[in-house]
């Protein structure tokens, strides 16, 4: 009988990561946060929110906010076309779970990560605050920006 | 084979906790929520054992017992009149209709059981 | 200590047939008096005997034992041995609402503690020693006794499946313990001569026998003297004596208690041959004859005693108490009102069969139209061109009177509502000294459960005042030229997608002039402003808001009237107020009849469409210049109909491109809200429909002047708007300078 605790599910990681690249660079999302991607539809305007807020759009019946990664993360805009995806995620709010789009450039593969590969975020100014880094890892030669989703997605949405 | 045991009562909790309690002591209940939905039943169907309460609309439990009494089936059939503490009159009224005996309410599961027992 | 799960659903079928039983009880009270006929009392005494037995039964022992005294109360009643006093009903009305409170503390779980039961079981003890009983009852002087209370370890909740085991109910087990068996053994002689007719009854004396067995060696000795000659013999008919010995640490009670159920027509003698610890009377106990003790009629094996292996054994909980029903219970003072729930804040609802059976009909329809055009998909030519048109338009039917059905579910009688009102009226008159008769009109209309749970307080405010202010007491209704006794009418009944509900008296009537003096006083309105009727009266609503002189406990201050708006319009819905002085005021509501579907007007400002609820909108008018005004460089006004109304410009607070800045090229929507009437600007008006509305909140946030969203059939997101938050921003921004959204 094992006398260590099991770490609560929300904190456990999967060691899974989706890619996705922005700007050229290249970042990692829990695949356990992640519940799908979808196109690039027509987002509905909401008043009231930071541009980066692009609005609302219809999931299934749901109505979910979609943030602009690019806008957030402060990086140069670029028009969207067809190869614009948004990743849905899921992440816990104020009354249970919600779920949030993040518009991005492209998805890539799903990578396996473990722990030992995966480094702090270097200390540089607006990085790791401003884009919720939580860690970077090399992968083939690339790094990738491991993203806290809970509280990138939790941050953006009271703004 | 296990035995069914007939279970009246106008209140659905108690029909249902009487049901519950018996069921899970391996009996088959058919419940009824007055005496004329059982006297119907008892028309055509057989039981080991009637369980009834007294204070019914319609027909009360003493009534439902004397009219069972008439039918065939139901002459050597064990019939059981739930009364309250202080019914004393309806003890020997049941009684006087043919019931076999009476459990006080409220009773407890195992005095029903216990009870039911002696008598099957 | 998990519950079972079926326990806990059989103890809610208990608090709702409870709940249903105090209605009763409380209903038939209100009209009970003196000529009361003899099935109401019973009506009366057998729901309280329900309660009081399934409160026993499933451990709510106060509650049980407070339900006694009324029990007996109304069971002197019912019998002729007490005669019906107002004073009696009045008791047994509180006793009522104790029983609510009581029921509701039970619910929620929580002890069942309640200092108005104590002081109202002394009171029914009281009329019951000695009080109003008819003077031929005898012995009424001894208080009803107490109902055996069940020991804690012999209720539901002890049932476990140690106490269902064959081992646990053998006879010996059976039995009930005596006290701790004396010494050595004694020697009882029990003569056992029943009536004949004994099988009748199915008392089989084998069983008890048996019974006896448990208790002790026994030997029995069957008389045969009565039995007649074979031809007049009766199979059915019990000709036997008995003789009984019984060797054993037996004591009376539990022998007597073997015999309890026949010895009403049996002669027994109970003969104590040897105490114990003593020598047996009579020479040494023939032990070898008692050796293996035989009753003398053929037994059927004592495993017949024992009831039938049980087989799945369900674990079987400590505690019987459910868990506390969630939202509803309110922390509020013990008050009947408090305590009067619907049963429907528990999160559940009681859903006429025929509803659903509408459901399960139309849901079939559906499938079916499904199917057909599911046909379409695989080959399709031009000639079905029709077929399909038609498939939609019935796809389209089906789904609408779906939704209406579903819709329906979610509805109830008005009359949960009004339920409350005739005790209400009743207290309440009788402690204001008013006459009033209550006339409940429409209580079938439907609406939706949520919006009936909370229009039920406002309700409750706007009748309390009718009574505490606008009915005349019975003197004034006379020098008036009136009839004594006032009318208080509550009406119901559907307009197109609401529900509309009026309260209305015949009383006073407002009093246009101290309304409008309290208004000036407070500075409410400005001094020389002028006033329609209407207008005047709708002053009331306003918060901070009392004419009464003298602040009565009934209505208290002037905090409730602008509540009860306020709630009306949280639900959608409108309130408005007339009068005519000295014949009386009718207050109208005008709710939703759902909250989950609102109907719409969609409008749209340049590239974006937005939605507003329909019941909003008072009219949309093309402005013209002349009736624009500005003031003070910033704000814009529009004269409509003798009233300046601020003009709201969309586009700026949600900053959209609009087609046009120029007001006179858009369309103004006067919009109501709390009384404040505001145009807003807008570029274009769309369809008029029904739309679902979504909430922002849940993936989102909430955002000032909206209230929430819904989905266009093309699959897009459209904004349902909300006024009242709009125009708080609309002020906020105005405050400030600011024009332009954040």
């Amino acid at each position: 009988m094992s006398a260590t605790l099991e770490r609560p599910a929300a904190n456990r990681r999967s060691e899974q990561y989706v890619s996705f690249t922005l700007g050229g660079e290249h970042y990692g999302a829990d695949v356990t946060r992640v519940q799908e991607i979808k196109g690039f539809d027509s987002v509905t305007r909401v008043p009231y929110a930071p541009p980066f807020m692009l609005g609302v759009v219809n999931l299934r019946g749901a109505i979910v906010p979609v943030i602009d990664l690019r806008m957030r993360f402060g990086l140069k805009q670029v028009p969207y076309d067809s190869t614009t995806v948004i990743v849905v995620v899921r992440v816990a709010g104020h009354r249970g779970e919600r779920i949030a789009g993040l518009v991005v450039d492209a998805v890539n593969e799903v990578h396996h990560i473990p722990a030992e590969r995966i480094r702090p975020p270097p200390q540089l100014p607006g990085v790791g605050e401003r884009t919720h880094v939580e860690g970077i890892a090399d992968i083939d030669g690339r790094l990738v920006m491991l993203l806290d989703i809970e509280t990138l997605v939790a941050s953006s949405i009271a703004a | 084979m296990s035995a069914t045991i007939l279970a009246v009562d106008d209140s659905a909790s108690m029909r249902q906790m009487v049901s519950f309690t018996l069921r899970h002591a391996g009996y088959s209940v058919v419940e009824a929520a007055d005496g004329v939905e059982a006297l119907a039943y008892a028309r055509s169907n057989a039981v080991n054992l009637v369980l009834t309460d007294v204070n019914m609309p319609q027909m009360d439990g003493i009534t439902l017992v004397r009219e069972l009494r008439q039918l065939e089936a139901y002459k050597f059939v064990p019939m059981l009149v739930l009364t309250t503490e202080a019914g004393q009159d309806k003890k020997m009224q049941g009684k006087q209709a043919g019931a076999t005996g009476w459990l006080v309410k409220p009773f407890d599961p195992k005095k029903l059981l216990a009870t039911i027992a002696k008598v099957l | 200590m998990a519950i079972d799960p079926e326990m806990a659903e059989i103890v809610k079928v208990f608090f709702e047939e409870s709940n249903e039983g105090l209605e009763v009880m409380e209903s038939r009270l209100l009209n009970l008096d003196a000529n009361a006929d003899r099935e109401t009392i019973n009506t009366i005494f057998r729901a309280a005997h329900s309660i009081k037995g399934g409160a026993g039964t499933f451990g709510f022992m106060e509650i049980s034992q407070f339900t006694h005294a009324v029990e007996t109360l109304l069971d002197e009643m019912r019998n002729g041995t007490r005669a019906v006093t107002s004073d009696a009903v009045q008791v047994l009305l509180q006793a009522v609402d104790v029983m609510r409170e009581m029921m509701g503390l039970a619910q929620a779980d929580r002890p069942i503690l309640c200092a108005s039961a104590d002081a109202l079981t002394a009171r029914l003890a009281e009329i019951l020693s000695n009080e109003g009983a008819a003077p031929e009852a005898p012995g009424a002087a001894a208080p009803a006794s107490r109902p055996a209370a069940t020991p804690a370890a012999l209720t539901p909740a002890a049932l476990t499946p140690a106490a269902l085991t064959p081992a646990a109910l053998t006879p010996a087990a059976l039995t009930p313990a005596a006290d701790a068996p004396k010494a050595g053994e004694s020697h009882w002689r029990i003569s056992f001569k029943p009536h004949v007719s004994l099988f009748k009854t199915c008392n089989d004396p084998v069983r008890l026998f048996d019974q006896l067995q448990a208790l002790g060696k026994l030997e029995v000795t069957a008389h045969i003297e009565r039995l007649p000659p074979l031809g007049a013999f009766d199979p059915t008919e019990c000709y036997l004596d008995w003789m009984l010995d019984l060797r054993g640490a037996a004591q009376k009670e539990q022998l007597t208690e073997v015999f309890d159920w026949v010895d009403a027509n049996s002669s027994i003698q109970y003969e104590l041959v040897a105490p114990a610890g003593g020598a047996p009377a009579g020479g040494a106990a023939s032990i070898a004859a008692a050796a293996a003790p035989e009753p003398s009629t053929c037994a059927e094996p004592s495993t017949q005693t024992r009831p039938h292996a049980a087989r799945e054994r369900t674990s079987v909980p400590a505690s019987v108490r459910e868990a506390p029903a969630p939202a509803g219970a309110p922390a509020r003072a013990a008050s009947a009102q408090a305590a009067h729930k619907l049963g429907a804040e528990s999160g559940s609802i009681r859903v006429a069969t025929e509803k659903v059976d509408a459901l399960i009909n139309l849901v079939g329809e559906l499938v079916i139209t499904q199917s057909m055009l599911g046909r379409f998909s695989d080959e399709f030519d031009l000639q079905d061109l029709e077929s399909l048109r038609r498939g939609l338009s019935q796809l389209a039917r089906n789904t609408r009177e779906l939704q209406e059905s579903v819709l329906k579910i979610r509805m109830l009688p008005i009359s949960f509502s009004f339920n409350r009102f005739p005790r209400l009226v009743h207290e309440l008159s009788r402690k204001l000294g008013k006459k009033v008769e209550l006339q409940l009109n429409g209580e079938s209309t439907e609406l939706d459960k949520i919006v009936l749970e909370k229009i039920g307080d406002p309700l409750v405010h706007l009748v309390r005042n009718s009574l505490d202010h606008g009915l005349e007491t019975p003197e004034a209704r006379l020098a008036a030229g009136k009839s004594e006794t006032g009318t208080l009418e509550l009406n119901a009944s559907h307009e197109g997608g609401s529900i509309i509900i009026e309260v209305k008296d015949d009383g006073a009537g407002l009093n246009k002039t101290r309304i409008l003096a309290k208004a000036r006083e407070r500075g409410l309105i400005a001094q020389d402003a002028t006033l329609t009727d209407e207008q005047i009266y709708n002053l009331i609503f306003l918060p901070g808001f009392s004419t009464a002189e003298a602040v009565s406990d009934v209505s208290g201050r002037g905090v409730g009237m602008d509540v009860v708006r306020r709630n009306i319009t949280d639900l959608g819905g409108h309130v408005q107020i007339s009068s005519t002085p000295g014949q009386g005021s009718t207050i109208r509501i005008r709710l939703p009849l759902t909250l989950a579907i609102l109907e719409g007007q969609m409008l749209r400002v340049g590239k974006e469409t937005y939605v507003i609820s329909l019941v909003s909108i008072i009219e949309t008018v093309q402005p013209k210049r002349e009736h624009i005004y500005s003031v003070a460089g910033q704000t814009e006004l529009f004269k409509h109909r003798h009233e300046y109304l601020p003009i709201i410009r969309l586009h700026r607070m949600f900053d959209i491109e609009p087609d046009s800045l120029d007001v006179e090229k858009g369309l103004l929507v006067v919009a109501e809200s709390d009384g404040r009437h505001v145009a807003i600007l807008v570029d274009e008006l769309l369809a008029q429909q029904q739309v679902v509305i979504k909430s922002l909140d849940t993936n989102f946030r909430q955002v000032p002047g909206l209230a929430g969203a819904t989905i266009h059939g093309d699959g897009t997101v459209a904004l349902i708007l909300d006024v009242p938050s709009l125009i708080v921003k609309f002020l906020e921004c105005a405050e400030h300078g600011v024009g332009l959204a954040a």
